[in-house]
């Protein structure tokens, strides 16, 4: 009786140590590429900030983390509300926004048509909408850039037809930082909805319009509904980038506009503020945590309403 | 089989001796702002030493050495400016290579010998020097460009068309001096006017950043740039003009210096030296379109350079133009707090 114990004892325990030397290499990567740095951000974030960047390890300081919200005024040495940095996050976070919005706009009548068309003609539409992405960024951005300019093509032509005669500003304007990201993240918005689209049942439209259903009525009850997730997941997918951004807004922005990740990059550099820089990161990682949060909340309670 | 013993034993030694005898692989690598290297340059020095000289490319002063002090860049030498090379000496980063003790240290011009920076080169060697002054493209502003009202207050006809080259202390130089005060001042009056100033002006300025070359396309009318880039973009655009303003301006000077931890600090020796060399420091004008403190230099340079207004600072001009000593801490962290409102 206690040998069998004993055995099943010894199973056990071999057992736990055969799970912990299988989850060893995704412990380790977890803990080394994901754990480690966000430490060390965090570390830095409450040091003391070293006088040429860098911060004094050991030296513990909250600074970094008021200065997000507040500053010293460096003439009068009094508490101000920090409102250039506010004034940033709430750019990027608006930005993003839009940017969201706008590619939901755009991607989703062009994931419709795409998903609607003969099968064999849908993967050339596909690979169309996937061919940007062999560019590398910044070569995209800074295509646009040459579109944008006093005497790039847009400009040419319409002094050309006679509408204007001086050239529009529109390089180095919020407007053309928008566009870029726009333009940037709009196949991230096209792909999750396309396949949520693709896997459809069209006979429910078909027995909507049977129904006398409207077409927006067919729209709003059957289309939208049953490619949810797809229109989430595109949403997450441009949102997180979008307020991170970081080449768009300097190469379109002009240095003028910043956004977050401008303004991180900025603490390391000629600001010298390491531990701001940490602060602020964190910042940025807890809107895109909540964005995650929102969007496992939202697709759960799908799951749940078509659970029957 | 003990023959083959003998032979390994003797191939090993081999290796080892000639390990001493080989000190360092012939490569280099070059740590320097962006469009600044003449490919001719290193090119030659290749063909003259055999060591193959790579490039890597920064934007700012702050750049390069965030880049350096976080360690293990790999890079050989860097080029800081003037008054960034105290903290380079200040944080250990540089190698004591006494240039000021090289075959062709003779060729040095002598204002450029005992400098504030590096008094009399033990680390660096110069690279290119120059000033920074409004660029203004003068068929559609006809006024006074020897002003940095250019930027500071400008006109409405250059309101809107303005980039600012986007360098901490050439612009607080440039409004400090602008505003009445004198560089490294600590009057926190006048530099809350400074930092007022530079925010209301920000309003008619297009952009902050890099490149001459928005010029070239009239994306900006006007910038506060460098008298080589001005000099090219003159080249594009024959109606562009620098100015030299009245109320002050700063000169720059970026030296070469090797890195403590460089991986080949005496291939990099051989390249200060070779650079000192009259015929190969005009190669660095040539392409740049600075001058670069070489004696004799000037008869290896192109025609057009030698004979560049933007190049050639007449005395009279000269007399408003000072060097940007290293303010004390406290001045610095100020300078920052301004600069940082100024870009936010």
């Amino acid at each position: 009786m206690s040998s069998l114990t004993q055995q099943a004892a010894a199973h056990q325990a071999a057992t736990v140590r055969r799970r912990w030397l299988l989850k060893a290499p995704a412990l380790l990567t977890i803990i080394l590429a994901s754990v480690g740095p966000l430490s060390v951000m965090l570390v830095y974030s409450i040091m003391a900030k070293g006088s040429f960047g860098g911060v004094n390890l050991g030296q513990l300081s909250f600074d970094g983390w008021m200065n997000v919200f507040v500053e010293r005024d460096p003439f009068d040495d009094t508490l101000v509300l920090a409102d250039a940095n506010l004034l940033i996050l709430w750019r990027s976070i608006r930005l993003a926004l839009i940017t969201t919005i706008a590619t939901l706009l755009v991607g989703f009548p062009t994931a419709y048509y795409i998903a609607t068309r003969p099968e064999h003609i849908r993967s050339q539409w596909m690979l169309l909408i996937t061919i940007p992405f062999w560019t590398n960024l910044l070569i995209r951005t800074f295509a646009i850039m040459g579109l944008l300019s006093n005497q790039g093509p847009i400009n040419n032509f319409l002094i050309w037809i006679g509408v204007i005669d001086t050239p529009i500003q529109m390089l180095f304007t919020d407007g053309a930082v928008l566009l870029g990201l726009v333009y940037v993240y709009l196949p991230l918005m096209v792909l999750p909805i396309y396949s949520s689209l693709e896997r459809m049942d069209f006979n429910l439209v078909e027995a909507g319009y049977d129904l006398y259903a409207t077409r927006l009525k067919v729209l709003w009850h059957i289309v939208i509904p049953s490619c949810k997730p797809g229109i989430i997941a595109g949403s997450i997918l441009v949102f997180i980038p979008a307020i991170g951004a970081y080449v768009t807004p300097r190469v379109l922005g002009g240095g003028k506009n910043m956004m977050m990740g401008n303004l991180i990059e900025l603490q390391f550099g000629q600001g010298r503020n390491w531990p701001l820089g940490a602060a602020l990161s964190i910042c940025l990682l807890l809107i895109v945590t909540a964005a995650l949060i929102f969007y496992i909340r939202a697709s759960s309670a799908k799951d749940i309403s078509h659970g029957h | 089989m003990r023959i083959l013993w003998t032979t390994l034993a003797a191939g090993a030694f081999l290796a080892a001796a000639s390990g001493v005898a080989i000190a360092e692989e012939p490569v280099l690598s070059l740590y320097n702002f962006g469009n600044y290297t003449s490919p001719e340059l290193l090119e030659k020095f290749k063909k003259e030493t055999g060591i193959a000289v790579t490039v890597t490319d920064y934007d700012s002063n702050d750049t390069a050495l965030a880049k350096v002090r976080a360690g293990g860049s790999g890079f050989d030498m860097v080029v800081p400016g003037a008054n960034f090379v105290p903290i380079w000496i200040a944080e250990s980063l540089l190698l004591e290579s006494r240039p000021d003790q090289m075959p062709n240290f003779k060729n040095v011009e002598e204002n450029w010998v005992n400098v504030d920076w590096d008094p009399g080169r033990h680390y660096s060697v110069p690279w290119q020097w120059g000033m920074i002054g409004p660029v203004v493209a003068t068929s559609f502003y006809k006024g006074d460009i020897n002003t940095s009202a250019i930027w500071l207050d400008p006109p409405a006809e250059l309101k809107g068309k303005i980039n600012v080259a986007p360098e901490k202390n050439d612009v607080l130089y440039a409004a400090i001096k602008y505003m009445g005060g004198e560089w490294c001042t600590g009057d926190k009056e006048l530099l809350k006017k400074v930092r007022d100033k530079l925010i209301e002006a920000k309003e008619s300025w297009v952009s902050m950043d890099y490149g001459i070359e928005k010029m070239d396309s009239r994306d900006t009318l006007a910038q506060l740039y460098y008298n080589g880039a001005a000099y090219r973009a003159r080249k594009v655009n024959a109606d562009i003009k620098l100015g030299f303003p009245k109320e002050g301006y700063s000169l720059f000077m970026d030296s070469v210096a090797i890195l403590a931890d460089a991986p080949h600090p005496e291939n990099a020796k051989a390249f200060l030296n070779f650079i000192m060399a009259p015929e190969n420091a005009a190669l660095i004008s040539n392409f740049a379109t600075y001058a670069n403190g070489i004696k004799g230099s000037s008869a290896f340079m192109s025609e057009d350079l030698k004979s560049a207004p933007e190049l050639n600072i007449s005395s009279e001009h000269l007399a408003a133009a000072g060097w940007q000593q290293v303010c004390p801490t406290d001045v610095d962290e100020l300078y920052t707090r301004i600069w940082t409102d100024l870009l936010k």
